[in-house]
């Protein structure tokens, strides 16, 4: 029968653990609020805190990326130049048609192995063996993205952009296709009378076609928004740790021989707070859009418009 | 004969070139006590964490720890993520043909029910395990009723909320859980899988063989036992 030992947690750490407050040096002493404020300050807590931020600065890069790439797929697929409109709409078709989770689990490894490749063509162009040996992929160490000498913090940003970079192309695509509904949405007779005016088809499309186009984007681009800032735990299957990870490795029960703030299953306490912390950040971002609705709205013939 | 000579050459060049990369990128799961798991403050810890930093160091080699989850570990490695797999693979046939193992640094480890009582018929009833794992692959090959999940810590609650009759697991894992809320470890034990070993890519057989050498040193010496007796991951050779 295996025997434990319960006096201190076995660890071949070689960190100082991180203590917060001067009370939490022996956690096995304390109880009830002191040993909850000891217990939400360890560092792997911390990390629970760190990828709140993670999460948000996410959210902030890859909004307006996505944005960029619908904007870019919705005037190509909108062009009089037959090529560049079949780029745009096979573009909207193939990213909305494939299911996300395959292109979040593929690309990110395909595009990680296509910037490899191209720094190996370029740096190691003296190398003999194929890239792929059997099931590897071998690049030369040079060409390797991040270098294998690169701190592990440089991994985790590389990691965090290529998750950027594929956020950003999948919802481009379903905000290229909201963008090219709303681009046609603008009445017809808003163009005649710029064309009748004399503007070219650049300035008619950046001064009156673009800006009246944002009401009618509004409802999509914000439903497209709402789902971006639930879909950020996929960012787990691109290797991130975001909360929902740290919420599901923080839940586990946790034993006295591997810790020194043993709990059971606490899975459900985590996920409540991650509900609150959703629920919370969709709601605001609802009063937000609703305030921005209100003002494209001025002066538009439609049903809720002032006109 | 001229033109063997120089490709000769050039190749002993790259391989030393090879060899000069000193930073070898450990990959392993973190939710697996007492083989690895992520401690209170946040770093990777555990039997494997000491094993790989004692083999890092006695094969001259600058270790650097990563964490992956479990179902794309193997798909990572191959990508040229990480160098290593250490994360309480076993060595089976099917997962050799993608990769290669080292020597096993652990005799197989017998595996485990644990069950909410003693009189649990798990041939019979509906077993919880890891998906992708050794115990999943054994219930599947009985043809007994398997239900599998992403993480271990879910196949044990499997078992707490009712969803599951029984867990097979490493009894290693399993024996902290035993005891407790009313879960029982049955007398019954399996043993699969043939010791647990770490994973390098196909390509790096340099890579392998010095890992070899520094696990066989630690079998040698006697101080491979002494951690697993430590940390209770297994029987000692």
């Amino acid at each position: 029968m295996v025997t434990y030992r319960t006096v201190r947690a076995v660890s071949a750490a070689r960190m100082p653990a991180l203590i917060m407050f001067a009370h939490c040096t022996d956690p096995a002493a304390l109880s009830g609020l002191s040993w909850l404020s000891c217990y939400l300050t360890t560092g792997k807590h911390m990390n629970l805190y760190v990828s709140v931020v993670v999460v948000l600065v996410l959210l902030a890069i890859t909004a307006p990326a996505a944005l960029a790439f619908g904007f870019g797929g919705a005037t190509a697929a909108r062009s009089n130049f037959p090529p560049l409109r079949w780029l745009g709409q096979s573009y909207i078709a193939v990213v909305r048609g494939v299911p996300d989770i395959a292109f979040f689990l593929f690309f990110v490894i395909a595009l990680d192995q296509a910037f490899e490749y191209l720094r190996h063509r370029v740096k190691c162009s003296d190398w003999t063996e194929p890239v792929r040996q059997g099931n590897d992929f071998i690049v030369c160490q040079a060409a390797k993205l991040p270098l294998s000498t690169s701190p592990q913090w440089v991994h985790e940003v590389y990691g965090f952009f290529l998750a950027v970079l594929t956020f950003a192309i999948v919802f481009g695509a379903f905000a290229a296709n909201v963008l090219f509904g709303a681009m046609r949405a603008v009445p017809h007779g808003q163009l005649e009378t710029a064309e009748a005016y004399g503007m070219n088809r650049r300035q008619t499309f950046w001064r009156v076609l673009v800006p009246q186009m944002w009401l009618y984007a509004l409802p999509g681009l914000s439903n497209l928004w709402m789902i971006l800032i639930k879909a950020t735990p996929l960012l787990f299957l691109l290797g991130v740790e975001d909360i929902v990870y740290w919420a599901r490795e923080l839940g586990q029960t946790a034993n006295a021989r591997f810790t020194e703030y043993p709990h059971g299953d606490w899975r459900l306490w985590y996920f409540s707070a991650l509900l609150v912390f959703y629920l919370g950040f969709t709601r605001v971002s609802e009063i937000a859009f609703d305030r921005l609705n209100r003002r494209l709205l001025k002066g538009q013939a439609t049903m809720g418009g002032s006109s | 004969m001229k033109k063997l000579l120089i490709a000769t050459t050039a190749l002993a060049f790259s391989a030393g070139l090879a060899m000069a990369q000193d930073v070898v990128r450990m990959g392993t799961e973190g939710a697996y006590p007492p083989w690895n798991f992520i401690n209170d403050n946040g770093d990777v810890d555990g039997f494997e964490r000491e094993l790989g930093d004692e083999l890092c160091a006695r094969a001259n080699l600058n270790c650097e720890w990563v964490t992956n989850d479990w179902d794309s570990i193997i798909p990572n490695l191959v990508s040229g993520n990480y160098d290593t797999i250490i994360a309480g693979m076993s060595v089976t046939d099917e997962r050799d043909e993608v990769i290669d193992f080292t020597q096993a640094y652990t005799p197989p480890d017998p595996s485990s029910f644990l069950a909410a009582s003693a009189d649990v018929d798990v041939e019979n009833g509906v077993v919880a395990a890891q998906t992708a794992t050794i115990q999943a692959a054994f219930i599947a090959e009985k043809g007994w009723k398997l239900v599998e999940f992403a993480t271990p810590e879910e196949t044990v609650a499997a078992v707490r909320n009712g969803e599951a009759d029984a867990v097979l697991a490493d009894t290693s894992y399993l024996a902290p859980f035993a005891d407790e809320d009313g879960l029982v470890m049955l007398e019954r034990t399996e043993m699969i899988g043939g010791g647990v070993g770490m994973g390098i890519r196909e390509s790096d057989g340099d890579l392998r063989a010095r890992f070899d050498a520094a696990i066989q040193s630690m079998k040698d010496d006697g101080t491979l036992n002494a951690m697993i007796m430590k940390w209770e991951v297994a029987s000692t050779w």
